[in-house]
């Protein structure tokens, strides 16, 4: 198994609202013109934040007093189009531990369990409850339970839902994928000896060749 | 009971059944192209890995290279595309895998290629970093986009971690009229289930119109999946799928090909295959559509006036107004007569031959509106021969539009082909995302080729099925 297992994340929250917020938003693709995630946080939500102050408002990924956060709280669909890993490494590396939504778009899902952040589900109303709170008590702590799936804020505890295989994974430590995928080499093999397509469909012995 | 073609495919590359819960699946085909990959190979580098199928990875470059002739040159004028280009020419040298290159002509959008070489065939598990290949699930396999940290999974492992999906299928019947497409056929999906009513899902589409559909059709249908929340979309093969492979450059030859045949068919859905969920759509209701905002759900009938923000549930009115603040529309507006600037026609949705041909027909002897900036972009060299070759190329030029090179183009950007300040683009693309198409103020509305042709002569929104080519049919 991997480096580490997850369980607690702590930290100030920071809400942003809207559904079907997409990973174009997240990180505009210019800055996908890179051959590392290096230096990607910067750019979170580059072009929202610039769009909002235009208009004399302030962004959350703006606002002073969310800097520190560890906690997105966000709405529906959130991730939603592209498959960028940077997306969620944009967040990470601005300093998003973990994430409350209503859902998630499945591909920055599986991207954000690879790179260990934790996507807890709320329902619309809790979702709502949270961001005013957050709003309210910019620097007061949430605490996340992975094994639990709640998070305690304000002297309470809260019940939210995770992914089970999700959980699984970061309380033993293969979100990772990886390493666990390469114990299996010698029944990997096993399979690609008996896919038709990679077996000229039984006409020769098992080949490499397509 | 019987079996659905993911169940009987999934199954099929099961290796173990994860401690996470999640199964071990063999990826049978893996595309990589510049974007998503170069940080895999740094991760496996980092970790001294091998890559042990590298015959079963195949690359490209799509996203940043320009499409303008003269921009092609190397290096490349934007240092960090050509690090990039750079960057998946050493990684593919490095672990012996097919780069299709721009000079020896093989070039093209990664899911262009790989059906039109013939490396997409029925019943593979298909990988790539990238949402949209979903597309290759025209050919009756499960195709998945993935983030960088699993193509590195796959190259190291030919493998990822996956979880079972539910299959809904989709069935849409009876006919289309006139003047609506495969794509009109995508957004009326998106449009009626929603841009997160796949989630969890595997989307089977079928029915009387799929089935008479040509595979560069089913391509278009199957690549818009993930803007319905479907992390795949599929067709069962069928005689089509077959005719279209067979004497491709990776199909199956001589007897292996009869043994295909019989492998192929034996994966597509029993007839009594249990669904999770099953959809009719009716084709006849199916019209031209045209996006008004910034999901590709948020479309509309040509036909029909922009929704009222008052009718949509409380919950999603949010996004709405946001649409129409961010597009300056009016609810209840009809969309028909809307100025366009600039119009693309291209991208892994619409950028193939019959795409082409499809659009050019709306050309003939037109010129494209003044002031209106005209791009076509082939999806992939293959293409652009073709369309050359039949004079396609010359029909687009008399008309005004700029006749480009093989790449990813105003999809997303990443290029040099970028619209400036608050733009209307009419767009054949997938995504209608704020700032999508390279300006952050900028607006994108999704349709069918043969609307954005005569979108671009018009100079304006127009409903294609109004249009003398039908009347002389």
């Amino acid at each position: 198994m991997s480096k580490f297992t997850l369980n607690e994340i702590r930290g100030s929250g920071i809400p942003l609202r809207g559904t079907d917020i997409d990973t174009d938003r997240i990180i505009p693709a210019r800055f996908l013109k890179c051959v590392t995630f290096d230096g990607i946080g910067e750019h979170a939500f580059e072009d929202d934040i610039k769009g909002i102050a235009a208009k004399g408002g302030v962004h959350s990924f703006a606002d002073a007093r969310f800097r520190k956060a560890a906690v997105l709280v966000a709405n529906r669909n959130f991730g939603c189009g592209s498959s960028r890993e940077h997306a969620p490494q944009s967040l990470k590396r601005w300093g998003v531990s973990a994430i409350i939504a209503e859902s998630y778009s499945e591909i920055f899902h599986g991207n954000c369990v690879s790179i260990a952040v934790p996507c807890f589900i709320a329902s619309q109303e809790f979702c709502s409850e949270l961001q005013n709170h957050i709003e309210a008590n910019p620097s007061a702590e949430l605490v996340l339970s992975v094994k639990d799936a709640t998070v305690s804020f304000g002297g309470r505890t809260v019940k939210l839902s995770i992914d089970p295989g999700a959980q699984g994974q970061f309380l033993d430590g293969s979100w990772d994928a990886r390493s666990g995928l390469l114990e299996n080499l010698p029944a990997i093999r096993a399979v690609a000896a008996r896919i038709p397509y990679l077996n000229q469909f039984g006409l020769s012995t098992p080949s490499k060749a397509l | 009971m019987g079996q659905s073609l993911y169940s009987k495919v999934f199954d099929r590359h099961c290796v173990e059944r994860l401690p996470s819960g999640q199964h071990q699946i063999f990826i049978g085909l893996h595309l990589i192209h510049e974007v998503t990959s170069p940080q895999a190979f740094a991760m496996i580098r980092e970790q001294g890995l091998s890559v042990p199928f590298p015959e079963l990875t195949f690359a490209t470059v799509d996203h940043i290279i320009p499409t303008a002739a003269m921009q092609r040159k190397r290096p490349l004028m934007d240092s960090q595309a050509e690090e990039m280009l750079q960057h998946i020419e050493k990684n593919t040298r490095d672990f012996g895998i097919r780069f299709f290159s721009p000079d020896a002509g093989e070039q093209g959008i990664v899911h262009v290629i790989g059906p039109e070489r013939g490396l997409t065939q029925p019943g593979m598990t298909i990988a790539c970093g990238d949402s949209h290949t979903s597309t290759h699930g025209a050919f009756g396999t499960l195709a998945f986009g993935i983030g960088t940290s699993q193509v590195a999974d796959a190259l190291a492992t030919q493998t990822l971690a996956m979880s079972r999906l539910k299959v809904r299928r989709i069935n849409f019947t009876g006919s289309l009229q006139r003047g609506v497409y495969a794509k009109d056929v995508a957004l009326a999906y998106i449009h009626h289930l929603g841009v997160n009513g796949g989630v969890g899902f595997a989307y089977e589409f079928g029915g009387a119109i799929i089935d008479r559909m040509t595979m560069e059709e089913r391509m278009t249908v199957c690549n818009m999946s993930i803007e319905g929340g479907a992390r795949c979309g599929y067709v069962n093969p069928d005689q089509t799928t077959f005719d279209y492979l067979n004497g491709r450059e990776c199909s199956p030859k001589g007897a292996a090909w009869e043994s295909a045949l019989a492998d192929w068919k034996s994966i597509a859905s029993d007839a009594d295959a249990q669904y999770d969920d099953v959809v009719e759509i009716k084709g006849e209701e199916i019209e031209p559509y045209v996006t008004w905002g910034i999901t590709p759900a948020q479309s509309v009938g040509v036909g029909q006036p922009l929704p009222i923000v008052n009718t949509f549930p409380v919950g999603d009115r949010l996004v709405v107004q946001e649409a129409y603040e961010y597009m300056s529309f009016a609810e209840g507006q009809s969309i028909i007569g809307t100025p366009i600037d600039v119009v693309f026609i291209g991208s892994c949705t619409n950028g193939r031959l019959s795409d082409l041909r499809e659009a050019a027909k709306f050309l003939h002897g037109k010129k494209v509106a003044a002031g209106v900036r005209a791009l076509v972009v082939p999806g992939s060299q293959s293409i652009a021969t073709q369309a050359e070759a039949e004079g396609l190329d010359k029909i687009y030029s008399a008309a005004g539009f700029e006749w480009r090179n093989a790449g990813c183009s105003m999809c997303l950007a990443m290029n040099p082909d970028q619209l400036k300040g608050r733009e209307i683009c009419a767009s054949t693309s997938n995504r209608n995302f704020k700032g999508r198409q390279g300006s952050p103020t900028g607006r994108t509305l999704l349709m069918s080729p043969a609307m954005a042709a005569v979108a671009a002569v018009e100079g304006r929104v127009t409903d294609v099925r109004q249009h003398p080519v039908f009347s002389a049919q």
